[in-house]
């Protein structure tokens, strides 16, 4: 496959990765200090109070399922005791320690001073950094973020959190890096988040346009690294956004849909629709392939919700710094029950006139694929629309099926189009 | 005249059917899949051609007195007739192309020993030829390679012998030709062919008098336009169709079993590869459907495994099932785990026939959580694929279909092998006429 | 004075039953009254109990129940429980069940709340998150705060206010019946020929379908009849069966461990009603001693958080040492996240303590025995050589 074109926004974050990548494996030398952490109820702002670089083993694991060795740590880690039944992106993570753990910028990673377990919306977090613990004996502060269950969040959920922010986190954190937390830093990080937070929603919403200038799955990956990863709260991010929304307003400007790897805009969309779980990381480009060479594009997805679900209106709040946290933590697509994930999918296919509902079903997350089927029964209903069912993993080359997967979109697209020409001259 | 066609290409077997713009039935094909797709769809669809002009004749034939009653022995001598001069021609090639590959090392000096012996294998395999194709001859396959291949085999021994060659030189050179011979697109002039088939005939039994010649002749007469071609099944992206002539089988299967039944509103087909559930909506259109997971478990290959691990036919499997009245409960629909499980019943003493109709009621429980997923059962149902001739596979899907949903029809059609052509054809029809 | 055959005969009876007929008596013998369904692993039952509900344990379909519609919404990549449990619930099985309460497992457990939400409107069904701190002031403030939740639920589901001395006479009773579990469990680590897990199995899980003050007299009534029947004892190894907290073993695997030579002189087979390894106070705010005895006195699993990674897998080494077992069969029911991410954490604690291990996988609905009668015989044999 030839190389992928790449727009600005894409290049700037690139940057921005590869600098943390950087930061991260010359720590010796910098002598900063190195939080491994994970995408749901990331708590970046408060890292950088603390001087901490952030570090994400999910973002690693996508490294490695992009770059295509993500299949060889799998079956380390296998080979070692883990069962072939259980996630993959902690047997690539625990797969690459046996390999000498080497960064994506070739240097070894160096090992965290401190493992932040967010607990928030998955329960293998909490496995994950068990098994890391016991491989880097370092310090882990656990933030337990309880499940809303109910459908909502209440003051004893928010008041646990602030209080383990308060009394676990800071003081830990404070420990790990030796400095002082000051919480007018923290103020003015958050405003940078918001800031940016408003810019990636703008640009998530464009997915309503016809032709959508955005695809909020595969291209949605990409608008949401910034604001998931190790840079929400830095002023880089806004910088980003701005750069990402002056892209996206060219191509409404010009009616041009999202630019596609092969470098051109995906303009004949003739199906759109939302997508609901994870992409798989190891066949992306083929993946999306099957999309666009279909004529689909994705107007909204759930995946773009797992670091935040900004759409909804929740802003880091700087005036209420710790509890924004909270609330941030709680808010996350996977801590949200299922009824109110079938709210969210309705919503999303009636708001962004998408022809129906397609669920990529991950082996990996329960948190995400347990009871999908239920999920798409309901949205199905709601809407009207039809639904599809698609299977894949992760980082787990084994379970990419492409003609499978392309029998059943096929199906799926011919179902729409039979259905959209109405019955009797359906032809 | 136009004619619509829907060509199925599946992983085992390639069918097709040809319909007229009143989505008549004019024909089927079906063939072995082989290796070339492309060569599989043009057998296949010569095939249905073929049994296009058979209807053709019929319909020539109903309108003369004199044969009335005899329609069905005239068109089947016709046929045998057409059957031997294609099989004939089939032979010619095969053996032209054996000839062809007399070559390389292990024939030197010895090409026109070789030689000699085909010319004597295929002399005597066009004179069993006639009796092969003799009134009321029984042929084990309608394949070409299937009854070449066991003839070359039985005369190529006792000639090779007399010869004083290696035996497995004639059988090398057979090997490698008939692969050549079978994906190489079909010969055409199959009016000529029915031509000399009528000639054949002609003077012996039934075929003795211009009432018949001539119908005959004007039915062949009549141009058969290939107006449109819809390809589907899985092999279907091989197909060389552009795009929009490619619908996905599951589209194809509900249109079809639409076609066969239509009050069908859920279909279930289980194949040797996947199981889908599909609802239609009153015209025939896919209103949603679910096939199994990625995981195959409980698809017609685990019987497969299963008759296998017991060493028996596929085809013994479902009567010996039948003769259970105490069902074991299986709990494994998965292959792999299905022999080790299958072990274990045999070693705690459970009788065969018991495990088999445990293995039958959890191929069936499978589908029926498939078609839960895909919004249930509806009257009427269509069940369709290789598991729908499995008498035992049909006893309990009635009955788990009765305690789950009732009163509900039950269609199953001897031919709904043909289901996915059929929806095709249909599909070709409506890009057409509507 | 109950035989061990007859007590047996009540709680295999019970045990057996996917129409739960006990509970629907239960229910009919007085108007108004409620079932709370729960499944593993841990609820405080007290609660339910002090409400006037009668807490009844849901642990899926076993190797009985024939399951077409739970398949229709579960991947094959997902264990079997919840899909038994849809099956029970959507066969109507479990009609007559007023409430639901879904406990901290696992992302699919927690989602079948969701799922039963959605499916069964009129139940009021609730996620029940336990915290992972353990500290009074954090973990321990938000708990009471849960069960005060909890119970706020519980009096909407019935009508009527749960006293704090409903509260405590419930905790006296549940305290009894962990005294008493407590007791069976060390009667079967000394003589375990006398008390086959085979039956202990099914007197916990039938425990946790009847009323506490039914199961405290049986517990009772069997201690006594398995001490006075002569059973013959075998030179069988002593294991201890870990990982099976969940989705529960087919009993049939119960029996093929123990025939091919292994006495199952500890286990965490559904513990609910082991989750607390010490009596409850009585005395003070009982809503405050339940949490605090939660943090402090409950086993370690792998759904709880252990805080301090010196920690992880003491539990199981201590409970290995205190039962005097040889062995660990660590056995898990396929796609089980919590176990089998634990499992290579938990291996390697107890290959540190020189304590032997094997692991296997099953269903709730396994058939083949045969590989599990091989794995735990070659491991008694083993066990035997070392020796």
């Amino acid at each position: 496959m030839s190389e992928a074109i790449k727009e600005k926004s894409m290049l700037l974050q690139k940057d921005m990765i590869s600098r943390n990548y950087e930061a991260i494996t010359s720590k010796h030398e910098t002598g900063r200090k190195v939080a491994s952490t994970f995408v749901p109820g990331n708590l970046n702002e408060l890292l950088m109070c603390f001087d901490i670089v952030n570090n994400l083993p999910e973002i690693n694991a996508i490294q490695n399922g992009m770059r295509k060795v993500s299949g060889n740590y799998i079956l380390e880690a296998e080979k070692h005791g883990h069962s072939e039944d259980v996630c993959t992106y902690v047997k690539a993570d625990i797969g690459m320690m046996g390999k000498g753990n080497i960064a994506p910028n070739g240097k070894p990673f160096p090992n965290p001073d401190v493992l932040l377990l967010s607990y928030t919306g998955c329960y293998t977090f909490m496995k994950w950094f068990e098994l890391l613990r016991e491989q880097y004996k370092c310090p882990t502060l656990m933030l337990h973020v309880p499940y809303e269950g109910d459908g909502h969040s209440t003051k004893n959920m928010r008041d646990y959190i602030v209080k383990q922010l308060k009394e676990v986190v800071i003081p830990g954190l404070e420990q790990v890096s030796g400095v002082k937390f000051d919480i007018d830093r923290l103020r003015q990080y958050l405003k940078n988040s918001a800031k940016a937070e408003d810019g990636l929603v703008w640009c998530l919403e464009q997915g309503k346009i016809k032709p959508s200038p955005i695809d909020a799955y595969f291209g949605g990956v990409y608008y949401i690294g910034p604001m998931f990863t190790a840079f929400r709260g830095t002023p880089e991010s806004i910088v980003y956004y701005e750069e990402l929304m002056k892209e996206v307003q060219a191509r409404i400007d010009n009616k041009l849909g999202p630019v596609t790897p092969d470098g051109t805009p995906f303009n004949d969309q003739k199906y759109r629709l939302v997508v609901e779980g994870p992409p798989n990381w190891t066949n992306f480009r083929e993946f999306w392939k099957m999309f666009y060479d279909e004529g689909a594009v994705v107007v909204a997805s759930s995946y773009t919700k797992v670091g935040g679900m900004y759409d909804l209106g929740f802003r880091h709040d700087p005036d209420h710094p710790l509890e924004t946290l909270a609330d941030y933590c709680l808010g996350c697509y996977t801590n949200r029950n299922l009824p109110t994930r079938v709210d969210i999918l309705a919503k999303y296919v009636e708001e962004y006139e998408a022809d129906g509902l397609l669920i990529n079903s991950i082996k990996s997350c329960n948190s995400f694929s347990a009871g999908q089927l239920m999920i798409m029964k309901e949205v199905e209903k709601r809407t009207g629309k039809p639904g599809a069912f698609i299977e894949s993993d992760l980082v787990d080359p084994r379970y990419f099926s492409a003609a499978n997967i392309k029998n059943r979109l096929e199906s799926y697209f011919q179902m729409i189009e039979q259905k959209r020409r109405g019955t009797g001259k359906a032809a | 005249m136009r004619c619509f066609i829907g060509i199925d290409l599946g992983s085992t077997t390639t069918k097709a059917v040809v319909m007229d713009e009143n989505t008549q039935l004019l024909g089927r094909g079906i063939t072995n899949s082989r290796s070339n797709y492309d060569t599989a769809a043009a057998v296949s669809k010569q095939e249905a051609l073929i049994d296009t002009r058979l209807t053709l004749f019929r319909r020539g034939l109903s309108a003369v007195p004199e044969v009335s009653g005899k329609v069905d022995s005239i068109l089947a001598d016709l046929e045998r007739n057409f059957r031997h001069v294609q099989f004939l021609e089939q032979l010619d090639d095969l053996e032209q192309t054996c000839v062809r590959n007399v070559k390389g090392p292990r024939y030197v000096g010895k090409e026109t020993g070789v030689n000699t012996a085909l010319a004597e294998v295929f002399k005597q395999l066009r004179q069993s030829s006639h009796a092969l194709f003799q009134p009321g001859a029984r042929r084990k396959s309608d394949f070409f390679r299937d009854l070449a291949g066991s003839d070359f085999m039985q005369f190529g021994e006792p000639v090779a012998r007399d010869a004083g060659l290696p035996f497995d030189l004639l059988v090398n050179v057979y090997d490698k030709s008939i692969i050549e011979v079978e994906n190489r697109p079909p010969a055409g002039d199959m009016e000529g062919k029915f031509l000399r088939a009528l000639e054949k005939a002609s003077g012996s039994g039934d075929i003795d008098s211009a009432s018949v010649v001539k119908p005959v002749k004007d039915a062949l007469a009549i141009p058969l336009e290939e107006t449109y071609v819809v390809g589907t099944g899985y092999g279907r992206v091989r197909l060389p169709f552009p795009k929009e002539h490619i619908r996905s089988e599951i589209l194809c299967h509900g249109l079809g079993a639409h076609m066969m039944y239509p009050d069908t509103r859920t279909v279930l087909d289980i194949g040797g590869q996947d199981t889908k559930g599909i609802q239609v909506d009153p015209q025939g259109i896919v209103e949603n459907f679910q096939m199994n997971d990625r995981c195959a478990a409980g698809c017609g290959r685990y019987l497969g495994y299963i008759a296998d691990e017991m060493n028996m036919g596929l085809h013994e499997l479902g009567p010996l099932a039948m003769k259970s009245n105490k069902t074991v409960r299986i709990n494994s629909t998965c292959t792999v785990f299905a022999g080790a499980e299958l072990r274990d019943r045999l070693a705690l003493g459970e009788k065969r026939e018991d495990i088999l109709a445990g293995l039958h009621r959890s191929i069936i429980l499978r589908a029926m959580s498939i078609l839960s997923r895909a919004g249930g059962v509806k009257d009427q149902f269509t069940f369709t694929g290789g598991v729908a001739k499995n008498e035992a596979a049909v006893r309990e899907l009635r009955k788990l279909i009765k305690e789950n949903y009732g009163d509900v029809t039950i269609n199953i059609n001897p031919d709904s092998i043909y289901t996915g052509a059929l929806g095709g054809a249909t599909f070709a029809v409506r890009a057409v006429v509507n | 004075m109950s035989s061990t055959a007859e007590i047996m005969a009540r709680c295999q009876g019970l045990f057996e039953d996917l129409n739960y007929s006990d509970a629907r008596a239960w229910k009919a013998k007085v108007p108004g009254r409620k079932v709370v369904g729960f499944l593993p692993v841990y609820v405080p039952l007290e609660m339910v109990h002090a409400a006037g509900c009668l807490p009844l344990g849901i642990f899926g379909g076993g190797d009985q129940l024939e399951v077409i519609h739970g398949d229709a919404y579960y991947q094959s990549y997902i264990c079997r429980i919840p899909r038994s449990t849809i099956e029970l619930g959507v066969t109507g099985r479990l009609d007559f069940v007023d409430g639901m309460l879904f406990p901290f497992v696992c992302d699919v457990i927690r989602n079948l709340s969701g799922i039963w939400k959605m499916m069964f409107p009129n139940v009021w069904t609730k996620f029940f998150d336990t915290p992972q701190n353990f500290d009074s002031s954090i973990g321990g403030t938000y708990y009471v705060h849960e069960l005060q939740e909890l119970r706020e639920g519980l009096e909407n589901l019935t009508g009527r206010k749960i006293t704090d001395d409903d509260l405590r006479r419930s905790i006296k009773l549940y305290n009894e019946n962990r005294r008493l579990i407590r007791e069976v469990y060390a009667f079967r680590a000394r003589e375990p020929w006398r008390a086959p897990t085979s039956e202990v199995y099914v007197i916990m899980r039938a425990g946790l379908m009847m009323e506490v003050e039914e199961h405290n007299q049986i517990l009772r009534d069997y201690m006594d009849a398995a001490a006075r029947e002569d059973r013959p004892q075998r030179d069988n190894v002593r294991v201890a069966i870990y990982g099976s907290f969940c989705e529960q073993p087919p009993l049939n695997l119960i029996k093929s461990v123990e025939m091919a030579g292994c006495y199952v002189v500890d286990d965490d087979y559904s513990l609910v009603n082991r989750f607390l390894t010490e009596d409850v106070p009585t005395d003070g705010d009982p809503l405050a001693a339940l949490a605090e005895t939660y943090l402090k006195h409950s086993v370690e699993t792998s759904c709880k958080y252990v805080p301090k990674e010196e920690d992880k897998g003491k539990f199981h080494v201590e409970s290995v040492r205190k039962s005097g077992a040889e062995g660990v069969i660590y056995a898990t029911p396929s796609f089980c996240d919590p176990a089998l991410l634990d499992r290579p954490m938990i291996a390697h604690r107890l290959t540190e303590a020189g304590i032997p291990h094997i692991n296997f996988k099953y269903a709730e609905n396994s058939g083949q025995m045969q590989p599990i009668r091989e794995q735990a015989g070659t491991f008694a044999d083993s066990l035997k050589l070392w020796s």
